[in-house]
């Protein structure tokens, strides 16, 4: 008996993230829940991420919106499957990258199990997300890219910046080992994301007209629509990110209506007192960047907690798209930036403020005693944050070398995407 | 033959049809037109992003009548057409030289 305790302790050293000791037993119930919380997420990006953001971009761009979308996750799929998991979840290499042992899911069948789930359904859940994080860069610079270089830009974005700082935080890489807490992913997909946007934008530049020539948004009624797919999605995104169908679940999924509602209301009143209306786009806006800041505290913090989190993202998106990106003059066409990124470093810092030790065991915030954890949350920003804007800037410029400039010709802009690129039209009215 | 030439609020549009059959006008030909006199336009919020839209949504009516007929329509048009705020239109009257119907070739007032 002392010696296969030896032999597992021995074992366990090699593979520390791996799941083949006696706790790992299939749970029917977790496996069903996971797999319509995957199908929850996957809803977020074609239909909700694709119309939001597609009836806020010009009504002669609302297909191109649509269609970097889907191919965003059309492409998030493949890679996903082929390299993307290995470097986020293969054996852990120094804390910076997995291995290339699961290259094309090798190694993975269908009685592998991660947790008390099966490997292939975490790596079709884990792929949504690297799906979604990447379409949510294109908010950035609707209206003006070239649709060969979003689609470079895709592929090399999710090998060289997503699935590492995936890596790093839910693989077993150094973000994780250093205690940051990120329950669904405010470091990796709102962090990276909105900063990678910032980045885009600004080597891309502006758009022609930008702050001169009035750009109305197609549909605001499709970009409401969008925002309720998101935060029907988003049920998946932050309950299903627990893995399991349990109480921590249930929690993470009661803060994250809570936060977002509370976002949606904040937004509207900051707006109704500031702006003198309450606009739909606003309370729509309101409702992610709630979301998007409850996303990293999803599992750690309760009920009273998501309720300051909702009130401090709907205002600081508020002020973060209204008032600082007026100021600064960059053109992050739909706010990528402005509400990912924003939002998702208010909820890290606030999972440093507010997590809870009653709701996950060892998981303890400022509020809680920890301060400690507040300078790790700062950490995990500014390394995501850092890592993400130089990786992507070199991504950017690869891109910009291999599809020969990044931008459509000026005439092309001015007639719109949908016509000169894709042959098509949104409405059948002109 | 006199043409009357009338740019009204879209809303009020079936009130002067009504008020024109009254009298016996057989006929109008209309259009969604834009544009801004007195009444300036409005203004929309996008995200803290201000636009002003100038050229508001208008409907106009081009009726040609028997000169004799013309006062009568005009009053009728800005009767139908009056709320008394800012932004109720124009109407403008020419002198008309001929009208032919296309099918038959009718000229002058029995083509109108």
């Amino acid at each position: 008996m002392k010696l296969l305790g030896f032999t597992i302790a021995v074992l366990s050293l090699f593979f520390p993230v791996s799941s083949a000791f006696a706790a790992d037993v299939l749970n029917t119930g977790d496996t069903a829940w996971m797999i319509v919380a995957t199908a929850l997420v996957m809803v977020m990006t074609p239909a909700g991420l694709a119309l939001f953001y597609g009836g806020m971009s010009r009504s002669k761009n609302l297909l191109n919106t649509y269609a970097m979308t889907f191919v965003a996750y059309c492409l998030g799929s493949v890679i996903w499957m082929m390299w993307g998991y290995t470097i986020a979840f293969g054996p852990d290499q120094a804390g910076l990258v997995g291995g290339l042992e699961n290259l094309f899911l090798s190694g993975i069948d269908v009685s592998s199990l991660s947790g008390t789930i099966p490997t292939y359904l975490f790596v079709v859940f884990q792929m949504t997300f690297a799906g979604i994080t990447v379409a949510l860069v294109l908010g950035s610079i609707v209206d003006r890219m070239k649709f060969s270089s979003w689609i470079v830009f895709t592929v090399l974005w999710l090998t060289v910046v997503y699935s590492p700082i995936c890596h790093w935080v839910w693989g077993g890489g150094w973000m994780s080992k250093m205690g940051a807490l990120d329950f669904a992913g405010g470091t990796v997909v709102h962090i990276n994301a909105g900063v990678a946007g910032l980045v885009l934008s600004l080597v891309v530049g502006k758009r022609i007209g930008y702050g001169k020539e009035a750009m109305f948004p197609s549909s605001i009624s499709l970009t409401a629509l969008g925002a309720a797919l998101l935060w029907f999605g988003w049920f998946g995104f932050n309950a299903g990110s627990e893995l399991a169908a349990d109480g921590i679940a249930a929690s993470a999924f009661l803060v994250t209506n809570t936060s977002a509602a509370m976002g949606a209301l904040a937004w509207m009143f900051t707006e109704w007192v500031v702006k003198k209306k309450p606009t739909v786009l606003g309370i729509a806006s309101g409702v992610v960047a709630g979301l998007v800041a409850i996303t990293p505290a999803a599992g750690f913090v309760g009920m009273s907690a998501s309720l300051i989190i909702g009130l401090v993202a709907g205002i600081l998106g508020f002020y973060s798209v209204a008032v600082f990106k007026q100021k600064l003059g960059y053109d992050d066409s739909l706010d990528a930036f402005g509400v990912h990124g924003m939002c998702g470093v208010w909820g890290a810092l606030a999972t440093g403020i507010f997590a809870n030790p009653a709701i996950t065991e060892g998981a303890k915030g400022l509020v809680f005693g920890n301060p400690k954890q507040l300078w790790i949350q700062v950490i995990s920003i500014v390394g995501t944050a850092s890592y993400t804007a130089i990786a992507t800037l070199i991504v950017v410029y690869i891109t910009k070398f291999i599809t020969g400039g990044l931008r459509v010709d000026e005439e092309n802009e001015i007639l719109g995407l949908d016509n000169t690129i894709h042959g098509e039209r949104a409405f059948g009215i002109d | 033959m006199k043409k009357i030439e009338a740019i009204i609020k879209p809303f009020k549009l079936d009130d002067v049809k009504e008020a024109l059959n009254e009298i016996g006008i057989q006929g109008m030909t209309i259009s969604e037109v834009k544009g801004y006199g007195r009444q300036k336009g409005h203004k929309e919020i996008y995200r803290g992003a201000e636009y002003v839209v100038d050229f508001i949504p208008k409907v106009k009516i081009e009726i040609v009548v028997e000169a004799s007929l013309a006062d009568e329509v005009v009053r009728k048009i800005q009767d139908a057409a009056n709320t008394g705020k800012i932004g109720d239109g124009k109407i403008f009257v020419f002198p008309v030289e001929q009208a032919i119907r296309v099918r038959t070739g009718e000229k002058g007032k029995d083509a109108i």
